[in-house]
């Protein structure tokens, strides 16, 4: 371990990855903190300069640079203007903007990043201790328990996807799967449902649609209702610092929420939304009786808490992604795609094939966290004028920006049409309510699922597999249990109230 | 019926029309050593229709119930709202990216981004003509030398007629 984390130190401080780090953060933050645009369209924007870098270790550094950078500016909106970019801080909005409103807004910030930084930095430390356990493991796994795994992740993606909606996200996902069947598999040599259209003999492009998926519709959104982006002056931003009392009542919640949203983050489907939310409910409800009393209104302690708790998880998420190559929130699974078009296949392989990779995008994670907090804080009051940039303005380049991504990805103008079709089609999935996410996670897996599932068939003669092997049966059932628990609870919850109301 | 279920019955289709591919075409042209195998290219597709024609039964009947209706979730945008967005800009934005995507090659990307990003602000209401062909024109060309030097993507930047 002592020897991967030296590589990954000499791989990450060379001038080439600082550099990305301190831009990746840099271009997050710039990006992030423009009310509508989450870290995944931030990311997918970024996709084609990415692997037009050519070096894997770069590309991910700095594609985590943007990710840190966006989540961090995502919080600097909800602070400055209660405009959350993202689920993911929507939490931080609700004493984050009370305190700007009462003139502290310079203190907030400080707090947020402080707060961030601590989280990120806790983070990857729990994921360099467990990363490597779980990549141990995970090398025992065969094809039979792989594709059991990705289907458990794909199955709890949409059990977290709360009640009313497991039908929904399991649908997304499986349209994710159909649409990764189409072209020609690595496996069969043979055109699939390419409906004789040689534009598909390739498949979809995954950055085409992680665009028209994420950015084209919020872009869209922000058209259609002017009241989403909220731009304007967001005043001074002055007097950064915080007290000595501040810090040691903040330090206890910022120990608990790193721990508690790494392994919400390690989750598949839980992420930094369900990790910010718990976390700010956590503390509200251990707090003393007077200090409660704040939360909502300004608490500093409501406002580390979920700034803690969704760093830590976006950290936790890496987890399953470099260890089973599973990405466990449509963050991961744009890093993912990225990762693959590169050549690199992340998995329990990856630490012993590639270990410069593994180990330099943890390390750059301890770097990208110090350069939001020594460089991106400093410059915030100038960063925040980016909100003063008219929509009118703004939005043309947004959808220039996913034009040209798309473009520079595949270099076929008929991707561009591709974009705007599916990004319609997502547009009107979002207006129905179906979350999009799994669309995207099932794609990207729906080739290696496929994969595994016909190396164990062949390997078997069949499906005996599902019942030979007992952790693949066992992964199984837990998938099973994943989608089948959140309805039946449900139902139950539902018939036991009918009950009472019958009975009264 | 709600939009949530016209669009299930929607998907319920492509994953019928998917799935009758994937049951009764696609494994006639299979070679017949390949028929062998434990595994045909129509294998998965098989279980993923079947899966998709469950749930998409499941979401088209209303089998799943939802605990609160979606009118009390403040983050989810209720369709009923359409009549106060601004669906007109929307559209022609979406026009205008068609009209971007077959124009890029015949007239260059400097002509075609200058017009897509001008064209963009004119729709959303800006009418301040210098400083939007200012800024597109600064724009066009830092993201041309980004993406042709700094990147090596070829981008013609002049129409096509005029050799470049």
């Amino acid at each position: 371990m002592l020897e991967g984390i030296m590589i990954g130190l000499q791989t990450a401080f060379s001038i080439q990855n600082l550099l990305m780090v301190i831009g990746g953060c840099l271009i997050g933050t710039f990006i992030g903190m423009l009310p509508g645009l989450g870290p995944m369209s931030i990311i997918a924007i970024m996709i084609p300069v990415a692997i037009s870098l050519g070096d894997p270790s770069a590309a991910l550094i700095l594609l985590a640079g943007v990710y840190y950078g966006a989540i961090f500016g995502g919080s600097t909106s909800s602070i400055l203007l209660n405009a959350p970019g993202v689920a993911g801080t929507v939490a931080t909005s609700f004493d984050g903007y009370p305190m700007a409103r009462d003139g502290k807004a310079g203190k907030a910030l400080t707090i947020a990043a402080i707060a961030s930084f601590c989280g990120g930095s806790i983070g990857a430390i729990l994921l360099m201790i467990f990363a490597p356990m779980l990549s141990s493991v995970a090398l025992l796994f065969h094809s039979a328990e792989y594709f059991a795994l990705m289907v458990v992740g794909l199955s709890a993606i949409a059990a977290f996807a709360g009640t009313g909606q497991v039908a929904k996200a399991i649908m997304m996902t499986l349209l994710g799967l159909i649409m990764a069947t189409v072209g020609e598999g690595a496996l069969f040599n043979m055109p699939r449902f390419t409906m004789g259209l040689m534009d598909l003999q390739s498949g979809f492009a995954f950055i085409t649609l992680a665009m028209a998926m994420f950015a084209l519709p919020e872009a869209l959104y922000l058209v259609m209702d002017p009241s989403r982006s909220k731009t304007g002056q967001s005043g001074d931003i002055k007097d950064l610092r915080i007290t000595k009392d501040e810090a040691k009542s903040i330090a206890p919640v910022v120990g608990r929420q790193s721990l508690q949203g790494f392994f919400i983050g390690v989750l598949p489907g839980a992420g930094a939304t369900i990790a910010s939310f718990l976390g700010y409910a956590v503390e509200r409800n251990i707090a003393p009786e007077k200090e409660k009393e704040q939360f909502g209104k300004g608490s500093i302690k409501g406002l580390a808490a979920p700034e803690t708790a969704n760093n830590a998880a976006c950290t936790g998420s890496f987890v399953p992604l470099l260890t089973l190559g599973i990405p466990g929130s449509g963050t991961t699974a744009i890093l993912l795609g990225a990762l693959i078009a590169l050549n690199v296949t992340p998995g329990p392989r990856l630490m012993v094939d590639d270990p410069q990779i593994f180990w330099a995008v943890i390390i750059s994670m301890y770097i990208g966290n110090l350069v939001l907090l020594i460089l991106n804080l400093p410059l915030i009051p100038y960063i925040a004028k980016i909100l003063a940039v008219p929509r009118n303005f703004l939005i043309p380049f947004i959808l220039f920006f996913t034009l040209m991504g798309a473009y520079i990805g595949q270099n076929n103008a008929t991707e561009l049409l591709l974009l705007v079709g599916f990004g319609i089609c997502a547009t009107i999935l979002r207006f129905a309510d179906y979350p999009l996410a799994p669309l995207l996670i099932g794609f990207i897996l729906g080739g290696m699922l496929e994969d595994n599932f016909s190396r164990s068939m062949q390997l078997y003669d069949g499906i005996s597999f599902i019942w030979e092997r007992p952790m693949t049966l066992g992964l199984l059932v837990i998938a099973c249990l994943l989608v089948i628990l959140p309805s039946y609870r449900a139902r139950r919850a539902r018939a036991r109230a009918a009950g009472v109301a019958d009975g009264d | 019926m709600a939009l949530d279920r016209w669009i299930g019955l929607i998907l319920l289709g492509i994953f019928a029309a998917y799935g009758y591919a994937a049951w009764f075409t696609m494994d006639g042209s299979l070679a017949p050593f390949m028929r062998r195998n434990p595994i045909w290219p129509s294998t998965f597709p098989k279980v993923l229709s079947v899966m998709g024609i469950i749930v998409g039964l499941i979401i088209v009947l209303g089998l799943e119930k939802s605990d609160k209706p979606r009118e009390e979730n403040p983050s989810v945008i209720v369709y009923r709202q359409l009549k106060e967005f601004k669906l007109g800009q929307a559209g022609l934005l979406l026009g205008l990216m068609v009209a971007y995507a077959l124009l890029l090659r015949p007239a260059g990307f400097i002509i075609a981004t200058v017009g897509f990003l001008v064209m963009g602000s004119v729709i959303l209401g800006e009418r301040r003509w210098i400083t939007m062909i200012v800024v597109a024109g600064i724009a066009t060309g830092v993201v041309w030398y980004l993406v042709q030097v700094v990147l090596g993507i070829f981008l013609r930047p002049l129409p096509a007629f005029m050799g470049v």
